[in-house]
C-alpha cells in the first residue's frame, strides 16, 4: 500500500482524512486506484493533477515507480510561465 | 529515467561567457521576428473587437464588408464549426473569437483578410454587430459576491462552497497542522489584507504570425511564440485538423515571459487563410496587446502570522483570491502553494481561489501566481520581525525551510538552496551599508517549482567534424548558446564547432512550451544524452577502424582512444577524423534523445533593495538592488545574470507603477506604454546578481532552471523597503506616488 496525501479541498471531497492508502506501484496505477476508491475525486483527476513522489514533481509519467515507503502528495496540476 | 544524474566534474566550456550565437543577427536586423515573414499573394488580417466589457452578441452582419473591394474573407465565430476536444481548448477558442457573448473590452468578435490595411480597416467598420450590453465586473472581491454580474453558468468546480457567485470557479486548500492551536502559542499575531493590480508582461514584440492553409487542409504557420508545438496542437484542435498536417515554425521572439504560452491570432489567421485561399499575416498593435492578450491576475489576499517573542512562527494562514479574467486559470492555487514555501511551518492553512471577471483571460507571467503571494506573505513576515525586534534576515533564517522540511504545499523538501541565499545576503556588503534620510532597506524571499516535460534533441555530425544540433524550444533566454555549450562540453569539441537551431514541428518530436524554467534543465539534459549517444556511435566506428571491441574504446578530450594497453596501441581518432570517414565506416552519425524529463528541482531566491521615498510627492527611487539565487550550475553566467536582473526589473515595474486601469464602463483606460508605465533604464540602478551553485541532483551538470524565481521576491522586497522608508506599511500595489503620499499622510 502507498500512502497518498491529498490537498485539503480534495480531502474534503473524498470525505476522508488528508492521507489515504491505495495499492499502486507506479503513477498510472496510483491515479486509477484513487479514482476507484474515491469516485468524488474523478472530476479533479480528469482535469489533471501533479504528483510529488519523494519530493520530485511529475505530471504525466505513467510508469514512474512508486514504492511503499515513497512520500506521495497530490497537487493541483502545475503550470509555468 | 534515472533521477540522480549529477556527477561532479571539471568544466571546460560550461561556466564560461562565450559569444552568443544570435547576437549579430539581432544587432544587424537580420533576425526574423513574427512580423518579418512575407509570402507571395499575402493578405493582411485584422480583428474587430468588442467596445464593451460584457455584452450579448445578438447578431453580426458582415454582408457589406464582404462586398467591399480588396476584402477576401470575413470570419465570425460561425466559421469555427469544429468543437475542440478539451475544455481548455474550447475556452481558448472562446477567447480568440467570441461565441454568444463578448466577455471583455477588446474581445474579438469578427476578423477580416484583405489586400491592404486600409481595405481591411474599412471592412471592419462596415461590420454591424448588434450588442445587448450587460452589467460587468472587473474587481475580484466584487466578482465573488452573490448577485455579482456573472460571466458563465455551470462552470463552478465541486470544490467551491455555497454562498458565492458563479464567478468563483475553484477553491484549493493547502497546509497542515492545527492553526488555532498554533496561534494560541503565539506572542505576537499580525494580520493584514493586500491588493495587487493586474500587470502585463511587457514584451517588446507584439504577437504576429503568417498563416497559409491550402485546399488540401495542410497548413504552415510562422509565428512568435514560446511553444510552437503547443500552437500546432491547439490550432489543429480548434480547426478540426490532424496536427501532423500543420507545420509551425517559431520566429525569433522579442520577449514572452509567459505571455506567449497560448494562442491569440494564430487560429484566426489560419481560418482567414482557409477561407480566402491566400496566406494571411496578422500583427497586433500595442493597444491590442494590452487589451486582448494575457496579463496577470489581480489579487486580494489576507495573511495572518503568529510568532513567539524569540522568533519562531507558530501558525500562518492565507486567503489568496485571484481574478484571472474571463476564463478559468489556476493562479490562486499556485499563490496558495508558493507564498509560504520558504518557511518551515508546523501549522498552516493556505487557500487559493480562482475567480472570473470581465477582463482578458490571464496568462502566465514568470512563476504565475507566486509574486503576488510572496508580496503579501513576505510583507507580514517583515512586519512580524520588526514587531519582535529581530533582524529580518535572522527571522527568516530561524524559520527557513531546509532539506527534510514539510513544505507549504505538502511534499518534504530534498536538498534546497534557500538558506544559502539568505546567508549570502546577510554576508553581502549591501546588507550592512549605511542608509540616509527617507531611505529604507527591504529583503524578501521567493520560491518557484521549475518543470521538465516532453523534450527532443537531435545532434548531427557533419562531414567536416562540425556539429548541428536541433532543439524544439524557442530560444528566450539563451538556449541556443547553452545547448551548444553543453554539447561541446560533452563531445570535447570547441563551442564554435556546434550550431544549435530551433527546429519546426515537423522536424522533431513533441516538445513542451518554453516555460516553467524548464529549457536549460530539460533540453540541456537531452542535449547531453544525445551527445553521449553520438559518442557511443563514434567509439564503435573507431573500434571497427582499429579492429578491436567497442568496449575497449574510451572517449577522452574529444577523441576515441584505446581504453588501456590491452586494447592495443592506436593514435586517438578525433571527432573530425571520425567524421571524415563516416561514409566508409557505416554512414552518417547522429545522436538523439527523447524523454519526458520530469522531476526538476525547486528554486529559491532572496533579494535586497534600498529605496528612497520623497515625503512631499510619494515618489520612490530604487537606490540599490541585489539578487541572490541558486542556479545549480550556471551554464552561461551572462544569461543567468540577465535572468536575475530581468526578474528584478520587471518586479520593480510591478511594485511601483504598472497597473491595468479600468473605467466605470469596464474598458481599459491605459492600453499603451505612455499611460502604462514600465521601468526604463533611467529608473534603475545596476542590479547586482549573485549566483549560487548548489547542484541539482536531477541534472548531469547540476543545472536548475532560473527563468522564473527572479520575479517572485521583488514585489515584497520593494514593499518592505518602501514601508521602512515611508514609515508606514504599504499593502496595495502598485506603490505609485499618489498611493504612497496618501499612506504617508494617513499615517
Amino acid at each position: 500500500m502507498v500512502a497518498v496525501t491529498l490537498w485539503g479541498s480534495l480531502a474534503e471531497l473524498a470525505e476522508g482524512p488528508r492521507e489515504v492508502e491505495v495499492e499502486a506501484t507506479n503513477l498510472r496505477e496510483l491515479l486509477a486506484a484513487l479514482e476507484a476508491a474515491y469516485p468524488a475525486l474523478g472530476p479533479q483527476l480528469a482535469r489533471g493533477v501533479s504528483v510529488s513522489i519523494d519530493g520530485k514533481i511529475y505530471n504525466d509519467s505513467w510508469f514512474q515507480p512508486i514504492h511503499e515507503a515513497s512520500e506521495v502528495v497530490l497537487l493541483n496540476r502545475l503550470e509555468g510561465g | 529515467m534515472a533521477k540522480d544524474e549529477f556527477e561532479k566534474r571539471e568544466f571546460k566550456v560550461v561556466g564560461t561567457r562565450v559569444a552568443r550565437p544570435d547576437g549579430l543577427d539581432k544587432v544587424t536586423g537580420r533576425a526574423r521576428y513574427g512580423a518579418d515573414m512575407s509570402a507571395p499573394g499575402m493578405l493582411v488580417g485584422y480583428c474587430l473587437r468588442s467596445p464593451h466589457a460584457h455584452a450579448r452578441i445578438k447578431s453580426i452582419d458582415t454582408s457589406e464588408a464582404e462586398a467591399m473591394a480588396g476584402v477576401k474573407a470575413v470570419i465570425t465565430r460561425a466559421d469555427f464549426t469544429n468543437v475542440p476536444a478539451s475544455d481548455g481548448t474550447r475556452d481558448i477558442l472562446d477567447n480568440v473569437m467570441a461565441n454568444d457573448k463578448a466577455l471583455y473590452d477588446g474581445h474579438t468578435v469578427a476578423a477580416v483578410a484583405a489586400t491592404s490595411r486600409s481595405a481591411a480597416k474599412a471592412a471592419l467598420k462596415a461590420i454591424k454587430v448588434d450588442y445587448e450590453v450587460l452589467p460587468h465586473v472587473t474587481d475580484v472581491d466584487a466578482a465573488m459576491l452573490p448577485g455579482a454580474p456573472e460571466l458563465h453558468q455551470g462552470r463552478q468546480q465541486e470544490s467551491v462552497p455555497e454562498g458565492f457567485s458563479q464567478n468563483v470557479l475553484a477553491r484549493s486548500q493547502y497546509g497542515h497542522g492545527d492553526v488555532d492551536a498554533g496561534f494560541a502559542q503565539a506572542d505576537v499575531i499580525i494580520e493584514r489584507s493586500f491588493k495587487t493590480a493586474a500587470t502585463h508582461q511587457g514584451y517588446i514584440e507584439p504577437h504576429a504570425c503568417l498563416a497559409t492553409m491550402g485546399n488540401d487542409n495542410q497548413g504552415d504557420l510562422f509565428c512568435c511564440t514560446q511553444g510552437h508545438y503547443m500552437v500546432r496542437n491547439t490550432c489543429a484542435d480548434i480547426l478540426g485538423m490532424e496536427s501532423g498536417r500543420l507545420r509551425v515554425t517559431a520566429s525569433e521572439i522579442g520577449g514572452g515571459f509567459g505571455g506567449k504560452t497560448t494562442v491569440f491570432l494564430e487560429p484566426v489567421a489560419l481560418m482567414l487563410s482557409k477561407k480566402s485561399g491566400k496566406p494571411v499575416k496578422m500583427t497586433m498593435s500595442r493597444d491590442e496587446v494590452m487589451r486582448a492578450s494575457g496579463p496577470t491576475a489581480s489579487t486580494s489576499i489576507d495573511i495572518k502570522i503568529g510568532t513567539t517573542r524569540d522568533g519562531v512562527i507558530t501558525a500562518a494562514t492565507g486567503e489568496f483570491r485571484y481574478q484571472s479574467g474571463c476564463f478559468y486559470a489556476m493562479n490562486g492555487a499556485l499563490g496558495a502553494m508558493c507564498g509560504f514555501a520558504p518557511y518551515d511551518l508546523e501549522n498552516l492553512k493556505s487557500v487559493g481561489w480562482e475567480v472570473t471577471t470581465n477582463r482578458p483571460k490571464a496568462a502566465a507571467y514568470r512563476a504565475p501566481g507566486a509574486p503576488m503571494a510572496a508580496f503579501a506573505v513576505e510583507s507580514v513576515v517583515d512586519e512580524v520581525a520588526k514587531e519582535i525586534g529581530m533582524d529580518p534576515i535572522d527571522f527568516r533564517l530561524k524559520n527557513a525551510a531546509d532539506e527534510g522540511t514539510k513544505s507549504a504545499y505538502g511534499p518534504t523538501y530534498p536538498a534546497i538552496g534557500l538558506r544559502a541565499t539568505l546567508e549570502a545576503a546577510k554576508a553581502h556588503p549591501h546588507w550592512s551599508a549605511p542608509l540616509g534620510k527617507n531611505q529604507g532597506r527591504g529583503v524578501g524571499c521567493g520560491f518557484w517549482f521549475n518543470f521538465g516535460g516532453d523534450t527532443c534533441v537531435s545532434l548531427m555530425l557533419n562531414p567536416d567534424g562540425t556539429v548541428s544540433l536541433s532543439e524544439g524550444n524557442p530560444d528566450i533566454g539563451g538556449s541556443r548558446a547553452s545547448m551548444s555549450m553543453m554539447a561541446a562540453e560533452e563531445l570535447g569539441v570547441p563551442y564554435e564547432n556546434v550550431r544549435t537551431i530551433v527546429a519546426d514541428t515537423a522536424s522533431l518530436g513533441q516538445n513542451e512550451v518554453t516555460d516553467g524554467s524548464r529549457v536549460t534543465f530539460a533540453v540541456g539534459l537531452a542535449t547531453i544524452k544525445a551527445a553521449r549517444h553520438a559518442i557511443e556511435i563514434m567509439k564503435a566506428r573507431a573500434a571497427a577502424t582499429w579492429g578491436i571491441d567497442a568496449e575497449a574504446v574510451e572517449w577522452v578530450d574529444g577523441a576515441a582512444q584505446p581504453a588501456g594497453p590491452n586494447a592495443g596501441k592506436f593514435p586517438p581518432l578525433t571527432v573530425k577524423e571520425i567524421a571524415a570517414t563516416m561514409s566508409n565506416t557505416g554512414g552518417p552519425i547522429a545522436g538523439h534523445f527523447e524523454a519526458n524529463a520530469e522531476g526538476a528541482g525547486v528554486s529559491f531566491g532572496t533579494h535586497i533593495c534600498d529605496t528612497e521615498v520623497d515625503p512631499e510627492t510619494g515618489a520612490v527611487k530604487i537606490l540599490r538592488y541585489t539578487v541572490f539565487q541558486d542556479a545549480g550550475k550556471a551554464v552561461h553566467p551572462d544569461y543567468v545574470e540577465g535572468q536575475l536582473q530581468g526578474g528584478a526589473v520587471q518586479g520593480i515595474g510591478w511594485a511601483l507603477n504598472e497597473e491595468y486601469i479600468y473605467g466605470e464602463d469596464g474598458t481599459l483606460q491605459n492600453a499603451g506604454y505612455l499611460d502604462y508605465r514600465i521601468p526604463v533604464a533611467s529608473d534603475l540602478p545596476m542590479i547586482e546578481p549573485v549566483i549560487l551553485e548548489i547542484p541539482n541532483p536531477g541534472h548531469p551538470y547540476g543545472v536548475r532552471g532560473v527563468g522564473e524565481t527572479g520575479i517572485v521576491p521583488p514585489l515584497a522586497t520593494i514593499a518592505n523597503a518602501v514601508s521602512r522608508a515611508a514609515g508606514v506599511r504599504m499593502t496595495s500595489l502598485p506603490m505609485s506616488p499618489p498611493k504612497v503620499l496618501a499612506a504617508i499622510k494617513a499615517n
